[in-house]
Protein backbone atom coordinates (compact mmCIF):
# COMPACT_ATOMS: atom_id res chain seq x y z
CA UNK A 1 0.00 0.00 0.00
CA UNK A 2 1.51 3.12 -0.78
CA UNK A 3 2.43 5.67 1.95
CA UNK A 4 0.38 8.65 0.79
CA UNK A 5 -2.67 6.55 0.91
CA UNK A 6 -2.00 5.43 4.34
CA UNK A 7 -0.90 8.83 6.02
CA UNK A 8 -4.11 10.88 3.99
CA UNK A 9 -6.82 9.43 5.45
CA UNK A 10 -4.88 9.99 9.22
CA UNK A 11 -4.09 14.07 8.37
CA UNK A 12 -7.95 14.22 7.04
CA UNK A 13 -9.26 12.77 10.22
CA UNK A 14 -7.00 15.03 12.21
CA UNK A 15 -8.18 17.66 10.53
CA UNK A 16 -11.79 16.83 10.75
CA UNK A 17 -11.25 16.91 14.85
CA UNK A 18 -9.09 20.33 14.38
CA UNK A 19 -10.88 23.92 13.81
CA UNK A 20 -7.80 25.10 12.88
CA UNK A 21 -4.19 24.46 11.37
CA UNK A 22 -1.03 23.43 12.87
CA UNK A 23 -0.21 26.87 12.60
CA UNK A 24 -3.47 28.28 14.44
CA UNK A 25 -2.86 25.36 17.14
CA UNK A 26 0.27 27.56 17.68
CA UNK A 27 -1.26 30.68 17.58
CA UNK A 28 -4.09 29.20 20.40
CA UNK A 29 -1.32 27.64 22.74
CA UNK A 30 1.02 30.53 22.22
CA UNK A 31 1.81 32.05 25.93
CA UNK A 32 1.15 36.03 24.44
CA UNK A 33 -2.35 37.13 23.91
CA UNK A 34 -4.74 36.13 21.74
CA UNK A 35 -2.97 32.65 22.52
CA UNK A 36 -4.12 30.71 25.70
CA UNK A 37 -0.70 29.20 26.82
CA UNK A 38 -0.56 32.15 29.61
CA UNK A 39 -4.06 31.17 30.56
CA UNK A 40 -3.06 27.42 30.76
CA UNK A 41 0.20 27.92 32.73
CA UNK A 42 -0.92 30.48 35.09
CA UNK A 43 -3.83 27.27 36.20
CA UNK A 44 -0.90 24.98 35.98
CA UNK A 45 0.88 27.21 38.26
CA UNK A 46 -2.22 26.96 40.60
CA UNK A 47 -3.13 23.59 40.22
CA UNK A 48 1.17 23.52 41.51
CA UNK A 49 0.88 25.66 44.63
CA UNK A 50 -2.46 23.53 45.59
CA UNK A 51 -0.90 20.37 45.06
CA UNK A 52 2.50 21.28 47.04
CA UNK A 53 0.45 22.56 49.94
CA UNK A 54 -1.72 20.22 50.12
CA UNK A 55 0.57 17.55 50.20
CA UNK A 56 2.49 19.77 52.81
CA UNK A 57 -0.65 19.62 55.10
CA UNK A 58 -1.12 16.19 54.32
CA UNK A 59 1.85 14.88 55.43
CA UNK A 60 1.89 16.64 58.68
CA UNK A 61 -1.24 15.49 59.48
CA UNK A 62 -0.14 12.11 58.73
CA UNK A 63 3.01 12.00 60.36
CA UNK A 64 0.96 12.98 63.67
CA UNK A 65 -1.99 11.06 62.48
CA UNK A 66 0.62 8.05 62.50
CA UNK A 67 2.24 8.75 65.45
CA UNK A 68 -1.43 8.72 67.27
CA UNK A 69 -2.57 5.90 65.98
CA UNK A 70 0.29 3.85 66.99
CA UNK A 71 1.14 4.83 70.06
CA UNK A 72 -1.11 7.63 71.57
CA UNK A 73 -3.75 7.05 73.80
CA UNK A 74 -7.38 5.34 73.17
CA UNK A 75 -9.22 8.76 72.90
CA UNK A 76 -6.42 10.06 70.26
CA UNK A 77 -6.67 7.00 68.55
CA UNK A 78 -9.75 6.78 68.14
CA UNK A 79 -9.82 9.99 67.08
CA UNK A 80 -7.88 9.67 63.97
CA UNK A 81 -9.72 6.32 63.11
CA UNK A 82 -12.90 8.36 62.69
CA UNK A 83 -10.94 10.58 61.15
CA UNK A 84 -9.00 8.41 58.19
CA UNK A 85 -12.20 6.12 58.25
CA UNK A 86 -14.65 8.74 57.24
CA UNK A 87 -12.19 10.82 55.20
CA UNK A 88 -11.22 7.91 53.28
CA UNK A 89 -14.80 6.46 53.12
CA UNK A 90 -16.83 9.54 51.20
CA UNK A 91 -15.76 10.52 47.91
CA UNK A 92 -13.26 13.79 47.38
CA UNK A 93 -15.71 15.68 45.53
CA UNK A 94 -18.50 15.24 47.91
CA UNK A 95 -15.94 16.37 50.99
CA UNK A 96 -14.92 19.37 48.89
CA UNK A 97 -17.67 20.69 47.92
CA UNK A 98 -19.08 20.01 51.77
CA UNK A 99 -15.89 21.20 53.22
CA UNK A 100 -15.54 24.43 50.99
CA UNK A 101 -18.73 25.93 51.34
CA UNK A 102 -19.78 24.51 54.67
CA UNK A 103 -16.30 25.05 55.65
CA UNK A 104 -16.22 28.87 55.15
CA UNK A 105 -19.86 29.55 56.39
CA UNK A 106 -18.86 27.85 59.69
CA UNK A 107 -15.76 30.29 60.07
CA UNK A 108 -17.56 33.19 59.20
CA UNK A 109 -20.34 32.28 61.44
CA UNK A 110 -17.84 32.07 64.19
CA UNK A 111 -16.22 34.75 63.31
CA UNK A 112 -19.99 36.89 63.17
CA UNK A 113 -20.64 35.44 66.34
CA UNK A 114 -17.49 36.38 68.32
CA UNK A 115 -18.35 39.85 67.00
CA UNK A 116 -15.84 39.84 64.21
CA UNK A 117 -15.60 40.81 60.27
CA UNK A 118 -16.64 38.08 58.17
CA UNK A 119 -13.32 37.22 55.84
CA UNK A 120 -13.50 35.96 52.08
CA UNK A 121 -11.12 32.47 52.60
CA UNK A 122 -8.82 32.90 49.54
CA UNK A 123 -9.40 29.62 47.28
CA UNK A 124 -5.86 29.01 47.88
CA UNK A 125 -6.06 28.67 51.33
CA UNK A 126 -8.90 26.78 51.09
CA UNK A 127 -8.18 24.33 48.69
CA UNK A 128 -5.06 23.77 50.31
CA UNK A 129 -7.07 23.10 53.32
CA UNK A 130 -9.44 20.62 52.17
CA UNK A 131 -7.06 19.07 49.89
CA UNK A 132 -4.48 19.06 52.44
CA UNK A 133 -7.29 17.44 54.96
CA UNK A 134 -7.98 14.68 52.52
CA UNK A 135 -4.17 13.64 51.50
CA UNK A 136 -3.77 13.81 55.54
CA UNK A 137 -6.07 10.72 55.74
CA UNK A 138 -4.12 8.81 53.31
CA UNK A 139 -0.88 9.80 54.52
CA UNK A 140 -1.55 8.79 58.01
CA UNK A 141 -1.95 4.98 57.19
CA UNK A 142 0.91 5.67 54.23
CA UNK A 143 3.42 6.34 57.59
CA UNK A 144 1.62 4.06 59.97
CA UNK A 145 2.65 1.50 57.70
CA UNK A 146 6.01 2.37 56.75
CA UNK A 147 7.02 2.91 60.75
CA UNK A 148 5.78 -0.76 61.09
CA UNK A 149 8.18 -2.02 58.40
CA UNK A 150 11.02 -0.04 60.41
CA UNK A 151 13.18 -3.46 62.16
CA UNK A 152 11.67 -2.63 65.64
CA UNK A 153 15.41 -2.92 67.66
CA UNK A 154 16.47 0.24 65.44
CA UNK A 155 13.93 2.58 67.50
CA UNK A 156 14.32 0.33 70.68
CA UNK A 157 18.06 1.06 70.41
CA UNK A 158 17.18 4.84 69.74
CA UNK A 159 15.44 4.59 73.58
CA UNK A 160 18.13 2.69 74.98
CA UNK A 161 20.77 5.37 74.46
CA UNK A 162 18.23 8.04 75.62
CA UNK A 163 17.25 9.72 73.08
CA UNK A 164 13.86 11.84 73.83
CA UNK A 165 10.45 11.48 71.60
CA UNK A 166 11.11 14.11 69.10
CA UNK A 167 14.77 13.33 68.60
CA UNK A 168 13.73 9.46 67.83
CA UNK A 169 11.41 10.81 65.58
CA UNK A 170 13.44 13.11 64.09
CA UNK A 171 16.87 11.29 64.12
CA UNK A 172 15.40 7.83 63.40
CA UNK A 173 11.75 6.89 63.10
CA UNK A 174 11.40 9.65 60.15
CA UNK A 175 14.52 8.86 57.66
CA UNK A 176 14.63 4.94 58.80
CA UNK A 177 10.67 4.99 57.47
CA UNK A 178 11.03 6.66 54.31
CA UNK A 179 12.63 4.23 52.03
CA UNK A 180 9.27 2.06 53.01
CA UNK A 181 7.01 5.13 52.50
CA UNK A 182 8.06 7.11 49.56
CA UNK A 183 6.30 4.85 46.97
CA UNK A 184 3.05 5.07 48.78
CA UNK A 185 3.51 9.09 49.16
CA UNK A 186 4.64 9.50 45.98
CA UNK A 187 1.29 7.89 44.52
CA UNK A 188 -0.11 10.52 46.92
CA UNK A 189 1.48 13.54 45.31
CA UNK A 190 0.55 12.54 41.95
CA UNK A 191 -3.08 12.08 43.06
CA UNK A 192 -2.66 15.45 44.70
CA UNK A 193 -1.95 16.81 41.39
CA UNK A 194 -4.87 15.64 39.72
CA UNK A 195 -6.82 16.28 42.35
CA UNK A 196 -6.81 19.99 41.91
CA UNK A 197 -9.18 19.15 39.09
CA UNK A 198 -12.05 18.71 41.39
CA UNK A 199 -11.34 22.50 42.75
CA UNK A 200 -12.60 23.39 39.70
CA UNK A 201 -16.04 22.54 40.53
CA UNK A 202 -15.88 25.38 43.17
CA UNK A 203 -14.54 28.14 40.68
CA UNK A 204 -10.86 28.08 41.76
CA UNK A 205 -9.00 28.88 38.54
CA UNK A 206 -6.52 25.79 38.59
CA UNK A 207 -5.57 24.17 35.46
CA UNK A 208 -8.90 21.92 34.57
CA UNK A 209 -11.00 25.78 35.06
CA UNK A 210 -8.05 27.28 32.70
CA UNK A 211 -8.43 24.51 30.22
CA UNK A 212 -12.36 24.98 30.23
CA UNK A 213 -12.13 28.39 29.83
CA UNK A 214 -9.67 28.86 26.75
CA UNK A 215 -11.51 25.56 25.19
CA UNK A 216 -14.96 27.64 25.58
CA UNK A 217 -14.20 30.60 24.82
CA UNK A 218 -12.09 29.04 21.05
CA UNK A 219 -14.22 26.17 20.73
CA UNK A 220 -10.82 24.12 20.24
CA UNK A 221 -11.47 21.16 23.07
CA UNK A 222 -9.78 18.89 21.94
CA UNK A 223 -6.57 21.33 21.32
CA UNK A 224 -6.90 22.89 24.89
CA UNK A 225 -7.55 19.59 26.49
CA UNK A 226 -4.73 17.58 24.90
CA UNK A 227 -2.73 20.13 26.00
CA UNK A 228 -4.04 20.27 29.68
CA UNK A 229 -3.31 17.05 29.44
CA UNK A 230 0.00 16.84 28.33
CA UNK A 231 1.18 19.63 30.83
CA UNK A 232 -0.32 16.99 33.74
CA UNK A 233 1.46 14.09 31.74
CA UNK A 234 4.90 16.83 32.02
CA UNK A 235 4.47 17.09 35.93
CA UNK A 236 3.75 13.80 36.57
CA UNK A 237 7.07 12.84 34.69
CA UNK A 238 9.39 15.49 36.13
CA UNK A 239 8.05 14.08 39.88
CA UNK A 240 8.64 10.69 38.70
CA UNK A 241 12.59 11.45 37.68
CA UNK A 242 12.40 13.61 41.21
CA UNK A 243 11.10 10.76 43.32
CA UNK A 244 12.99 8.28 42.19
CA UNK A 245 16.17 10.37 42.95
CA UNK A 246 14.68 10.90 46.69
CA UNK A 247 13.91 7.10 46.93
CA UNK A 248 17.65 6.00 45.91
CA UNK A 249 18.65 8.54 48.67
CA UNK A 250 16.13 6.87 51.47
CA UNK A 251 17.12 3.53 50.39
CA UNK A 252 21.12 4.40 50.77
CA UNK A 253 21.86 2.24 53.68
CA UNK A 254 20.06 -0.66 52.04
CA UNK A 255 21.64 -2.91 49.51
CA UNK A 256 19.96 -3.37 46.27
CA UNK A 257 17.36 -5.92 45.74
CA UNK A 258 18.72 -6.30 42.15
CA UNK A 259 21.65 -8.59 44.27
CA UNK A 260 19.02 -10.35 45.90
CA UNK A 261 16.65 -11.36 43.07
CA UNK B 1 47.82 -18.26 87.53
CA UNK B 2 46.94 -15.60 84.71
CA UNK B 3 47.42 -11.79 84.52
CA UNK B 4 43.12 -11.61 84.08
CA UNK B 5 42.87 -13.69 86.60
CA UNK B 6 44.74 -11.98 88.97
CA UNK B 7 43.41 -8.68 88.03
CA UNK B 8 40.26 -9.86 88.63
CA UNK B 9 40.93 -11.02 92.35
CA UNK B 10 42.65 -7.21 92.83
CA UNK B 11 39.42 -5.54 91.36
CA UNK B 12 37.66 -7.93 93.77
CA UNK B 13 39.59 -6.50 96.86
CA UNK B 14 39.25 -3.22 95.93
CA UNK B 15 35.22 -3.86 95.18
CA UNK B 16 34.47 -3.27 99.02
CA UNK B 17 35.21 0.28 98.67
CA UNK B 18 34.23 0.55 94.81
CA UNK B 19 30.49 2.20 94.16
CA UNK B 20 27.74 0.67 93.76
CA UNK B 21 26.82 1.59 89.98
CA UNK B 22 24.38 -0.99 89.52
CA UNK B 23 21.60 -1.82 92.19
CA UNK B 24 18.57 -4.17 91.84
CA UNK B 25 15.98 -5.36 94.18
CA UNK B 26 13.49 -7.65 94.43
CA UNK B 27 12.62 -6.77 90.80
CA UNK B 28 9.01 -8.48 89.48
CA UNK B 29 7.95 -8.67 85.76
CA UNK B 30 5.14 -9.88 84.65
CA UNK B 31 4.18 -9.78 80.81
CA UNK B 32 0.33 -10.26 81.87
CA UNK B 33 -0.47 -13.47 83.19
CA UNK B 34 3.03 -14.60 82.78
CA UNK B 35 5.31 -13.93 85.71
CA UNK B 36 8.85 -13.68 84.43
CA UNK B 37 11.21 -11.80 87.20
CA UNK B 38 9.97 -13.40 90.89
CA UNK B 39 12.22 -10.65 93.22
CA UNK B 40 15.66 -10.93 91.71
CA UNK B 41 18.59 -8.65 92.83
CA UNK B 42 21.66 -7.45 91.70
CA UNK B 43 24.77 -5.33 92.50
CA UNK B 44 27.07 -4.24 89.82
CA UNK B 45 30.50 -2.13 91.56
CA UNK B 46 32.78 -0.38 89.20
CA UNK B 47 34.97 -2.22 88.17
CA UNK B 48 33.33 -5.69 88.02
CA UNK B 49 32.03 -7.48 85.20
CA UNK B 50 28.36 -9.63 86.12
CA UNK B 51 27.71 -12.69 84.02
CA UNK B 52 24.18 -13.30 84.03
CA UNK B 53 23.75 -17.12 82.95
CA UNK B 54 20.72 -19.06 82.47
CA UNK B 55 18.35 -21.25 79.90
CA UNK B 56 15.97 -20.13 77.86
CA UNK B 57 13.08 -18.21 79.41
CA UNK B 58 14.83 -18.10 82.59
CA UNK B 59 14.40 -13.91 82.45
CA UNK B 60 18.19 -13.00 82.25
CA UNK B 61 17.51 -10.92 78.99
CA UNK B 62 14.35 -9.63 81.07
CA UNK B 63 16.48 -8.62 83.99
CA UNK B 64 18.82 -6.59 81.87
CA UNK B 65 16.47 -4.62 79.84
CA UNK B 66 14.72 -4.01 83.15
CA UNK B 67 17.63 -2.41 84.40
CA UNK B 68 17.76 0.61 81.74
CA UNK B 69 13.73 0.20 81.40
CA UNK B 70 13.62 -1.20 77.91
CA UNK B 71 10.91 -3.31 79.90
CA UNK B 72 9.22 -1.46 82.64
CA UNK B 73 9.67 -3.42 86.33
CA UNK B 74 6.29 -4.46 87.49
CA UNK B 75 7.42 -3.71 91.26
CA UNK B 76 11.26 -3.23 92.81
CA UNK B 77 14.04 -0.80 93.38
CA UNK B 78 16.52 0.00 90.25
CA UNK B 79 19.52 2.31 91.06
CA UNK B 80 22.12 3.53 88.55
CA UNK B 81 24.38 5.41 90.04
CA UNK B 82 22.87 5.62 93.03
CA UNK B 83 19.95 7.12 91.72
CA UNK B 84 17.11 5.70 92.09
CA UNK B 85 14.54 5.12 88.83
CA UNK B 86 11.38 6.76 89.84
CA UNK B 87 8.54 4.81 88.83
CA UNK B 88 4.47 4.97 88.72
CA UNK B 89 1.51 3.53 87.46
CA UNK B 90 -0.18 4.31 84.84
CA UNK B 91 -3.80 4.52 83.85
CA UNK B 92 -3.88 0.60 83.36
CA UNK B 93 -2.19 0.03 85.87
CA UNK B 94 1.52 -0.80 84.50
CA UNK B 95 4.30 0.50 86.17
CA UNK B 96 5.81 3.02 83.97
CA UNK B 97 8.57 5.51 84.24
CA UNK B 98 7.81 8.62 86.72
CA UNK B 99 10.09 11.13 85.32
CA UNK B 100 11.00 10.99 81.48
CA UNK B 101 13.81 13.03 81.85
CA UNK B 102 15.12 11.14 84.48
CA UNK B 103 15.38 7.90 82.81
CA UNK B 104 16.69 9.04 79.60
CA UNK B 105 19.49 10.66 81.69
CA UNK B 106 20.14 7.51 83.07
CA UNK B 107 19.99 5.42 79.51
CA UNK B 108 22.55 7.89 78.00
CA UNK B 109 24.85 6.73 80.88
CA UNK B 110 24.34 2.72 80.11
CA UNK B 111 25.86 1.26 77.39
CA UNK B 112 23.48 -1.27 75.82
CA UNK B 113 24.44 -3.72 73.43
CA UNK B 114 22.32 -5.77 71.80
CA UNK B 115 21.15 -9.79 70.38
CA UNK B 116 20.16 -8.16 67.29
CA UNK B 117 23.16 -5.19 66.38
CA UNK B 118 20.35 -2.66 65.61
CA UNK B 119 22.62 -0.44 64.42
CA UNK B 120 20.76 2.38 62.41
CA UNK B 121 20.41 1.38 58.95
CA UNK B 122 20.29 4.60 57.52
CA UNK B 123 23.87 5.79 58.86
CA UNK B 124 27.29 4.99 58.02
CA UNK B 125 29.18 3.50 60.82
CA UNK B 126 30.91 6.88 61.82
CA UNK B 127 27.19 8.44 61.80
CA UNK B 128 25.86 5.94 63.99
CA UNK B 129 28.69 6.10 66.36
CA UNK B 130 28.91 9.85 66.79
CA UNK B 131 24.80 9.80 66.76
CA UNK B 132 24.02 9.92 70.44
CA UNK B 133 27.49 12.11 71.93
CA UNK B 134 26.25 14.92 69.39
CA UNK B 135 22.20 14.74 69.76
CA UNK B 136 22.13 13.39 73.09
CA UNK B 137 25.31 14.20 74.90
CA UNK B 138 25.74 17.66 72.97
CA UNK B 139 29.54 16.84 72.31
CA UNK B 140 30.53 19.31 69.56
CA UNK B 141 30.72 17.35 66.12
CA UNK B 142 34.28 17.13 65.28
CA UNK B 143 35.28 16.33 68.80
CA UNK B 144 32.40 13.38 68.10
CA UNK B 145 34.00 12.15 65.12
CA UNK B 146 37.81 12.12 66.57
CA UNK B 147 36.39 9.73 69.19
CA UNK B 148 34.92 7.72 66.97
CA UNK B 149 37.21 7.02 64.40
CA UNK B 150 39.27 5.86 67.81
CA UNK B 151 36.57 3.91 69.01
CA UNK B 152 36.46 1.97 65.44
CA UNK B 153 40.12 1.85 65.19
CA UNK B 154 40.02 0.37 68.07
CA UNK B 155 37.13 -2.64 67.02
CA UNK B 156 39.34 -3.15 63.90
CA UNK B 157 36.69 -1.40 62.21
CA UNK B 158 38.92 2.23 60.88
CA UNK B 159 38.27 1.31 56.91
CA UNK B 160 35.07 0.56 57.21
CA UNK B 161 33.89 4.28 58.60
CA UNK B 162 32.15 5.47 56.17
CA UNK B 163 30.08 2.22 55.28
CA UNK B 164 26.53 1.36 55.84
CA UNK B 165 25.70 -1.51 58.46
CA UNK B 166 23.35 -3.66 55.69
CA UNK B 167 27.03 -4.08 54.15
CA UNK B 168 29.44 -5.94 56.95
CA UNK B 169 29.02 -9.26 58.52
CA UNK B 170 27.20 -10.02 61.71
CA UNK B 171 30.66 -9.80 64.00
CA UNK B 172 31.71 -6.42 62.55
CA UNK B 173 28.31 -4.84 62.90
CA UNK B 174 28.28 -6.52 66.46
CA UNK B 175 31.87 -4.33 66.87
CA UNK B 176 30.45 -1.45 65.59
CA UNK B 177 27.32 -1.45 67.76
CA UNK B 178 30.15 -2.05 70.81
CA UNK B 179 31.95 1.14 69.57
CA UNK B 180 28.66 3.10 69.33
CA UNK B 181 27.85 1.88 72.84
CA UNK B 182 31.56 3.10 73.83
CA UNK B 183 31.28 6.61 72.49
CA UNK B 184 29.06 7.51 75.26
CA UNK B 185 31.27 7.08 77.53
CA UNK B 186 29.17 4.63 79.86
CA UNK B 187 28.91 4.12 83.28
CA UNK B 188 28.57 0.57 82.77
CA UNK B 189 28.46 -1.52 79.21
CA UNK B 190 24.93 -4.06 79.06
CA UNK B 191 25.38 -6.41 76.72
CA UNK B 192 21.91 -8.50 75.94
CA UNK B 193 23.58 -11.78 74.39
CA UNK B 194 25.68 -10.36 72.00
CA UNK B 195 26.76 -13.71 70.14
CA UNK B 196 24.05 -15.30 69.45
CA UNK B 197 22.79 -13.94 66.72
CA UNK B 198 26.61 -14.51 64.87
CA UNK B 199 27.73 -17.29 62.48
CA UNK B 200 30.29 -19.71 65.13
CA UNK B 201 33.09 -18.10 63.63
CA UNK B 202 32.44 -14.62 63.82
CA UNK B 203 31.91 -14.90 67.86
CA UNK B 204 35.68 -14.87 68.56
CA UNK B 205 35.97 -11.72 67.47
CA UNK B 206 33.28 -10.19 69.18
CA UNK B 207 34.15 -12.54 72.17
CA UNK B 208 37.59 -10.43 71.70
CA UNK B 209 36.54 -6.97 72.15
CA UNK B 210 34.54 -7.53 74.87
CA UNK B 211 37.28 -9.65 76.57
CA UNK B 212 39.77 -6.61 76.29
CA UNK B 213 36.87 -4.39 77.81
CA UNK B 214 37.09 -6.64 80.80
CA UNK B 215 40.71 -6.74 81.49
CA UNK B 216 40.66 -2.78 81.46
CA UNK B 217 38.16 -2.71 84.10
CA UNK B 218 35.06 -1.56 82.36
CA UNK B 219 32.14 -2.36 84.40
CA UNK B 220 29.93 -4.69 82.71
CA UNK B 221 26.53 -6.85 83.06
CA UNK B 222 26.47 -9.32 80.54
CA UNK B 223 23.71 -11.95 79.84
CA UNK B 224 25.58 -14.75 77.65
CA UNK B 225 25.37 -18.37 76.24
CA UNK B 226 28.92 -18.30 76.11
CA UNK B 227 29.78 -20.38 79.42
CA UNK B 228 33.51 -20.31 78.72
CA UNK B 229 34.19 -16.88 78.10
CA UNK B 230 31.65 -15.59 81.05
CA UNK B 231 34.07 -17.83 83.25
CA UNK B 232 37.26 -16.40 81.79
CA UNK B 233 36.26 -12.48 81.86
CA UNK B 234 33.08 -12.57 84.50
CA UNK B 235 33.82 -11.53 88.20
CA UNK B 236 30.72 -12.50 89.51
CA UNK B 237 28.15 -14.85 87.73
CA UNK B 238 24.57 -14.75 88.40
CA UNK B 239 22.27 -17.95 87.88
CA UNK B 240 18.74 -17.51 87.01
CA UNK B 241 16.34 -19.92 86.84
CA UNK B 242 12.58 -19.27 86.39
CA UNK B 243 12.75 -15.98 87.15
CA UNK B 244 14.57 -16.35 90.66
CA UNK B 245 18.39 -16.37 91.52
CA UNK B 246 19.48 -20.09 91.94
CA UNK B 247 22.69 -19.62 92.71
CA UNK B 248 25.65 -16.78 92.54
CA UNK B 249 29.16 -16.47 93.11
CA UNK B 250 32.22 -16.01 91.49
CA UNK B 251 33.27 -17.97 88.31
CA UNK B 252 35.28 -20.43 90.04
CA UNK B 253 32.38 -21.63 92.28
CA UNK B 254 29.62 -21.47 90.28
CA UNK B 255 31.46 -23.39 87.24
CA UNK B 256 33.71 -25.26 89.38
CA UNK B 257 31.79 -26.25 92.79
CA UNK B 258 28.13 -25.67 91.80
CA UNK B 259 25.63 -26.38 94.38
CA UNK B 260 22.59 -26.08 92.99
CA UNK B 261 21.36 -29.12 91.20
CA UNK B 262 19.49 -27.28 88.63
CA UNK B 263 22.90 -25.54 88.07
CA UNK B 264 24.76 -28.94 87.64
CA UNK B 265 22.47 -30.14 85.18
CA UNK B 266 22.87 -26.56 83.33
CA UNK B 267 26.36 -26.56 83.41
CA UNK B 268 26.50 -30.35 81.68
CA UNK B 269 24.16 -29.30 79.70
CA UNK B 270 25.57 -26.50 78.03
CA UNK B 271 29.22 -27.25 78.40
Amino acid sequence: MPADRASNPGATLIESFLPASAAGIVELLSPAPVGWGGTLLLGLMHSLEIAVGATIVGLLIGTWGAYGKLYGGPVVRDLFAVYTTVVRAVPELVLILLLYYAGTDLINQVLTAMGYQRVDISGLVAGIAVLGFVQGAYSTEVIRGAILAIPQGQIEAARAFGMSPGLLLRRITLPAMLPFAIPGLANLWLIATKDTALLAVVGFFELTLATRQAAGVTKAYLVFFLAAGVLYLCVTLVSNFLLGRAEKWARRGMPSIKEAR
Amino acid sequence: MSALAAAKISSGEAQDCAAEAIHVENLHKKFGQLHVLKGVSLSARDGEVIAIIGGSGSGKSTLLRCINCLENPTSGIIRVNGEEIKLKADSHGHTIPADRRQIERIRSKLGMVFQNFNLWSHMTLIENVIEVPVHVLGVKRDEAVAQAEKLLARVGLAEKRDVYPAYLSGGQQQRAAIARALAINPRVMLFDEPTSALDPELVGEVLKVIGDLAREGRTMVLVTHEMKFAREVATHVVYLYNGLVEEEGPPEQIFGAPKSERLKQFIRNIG
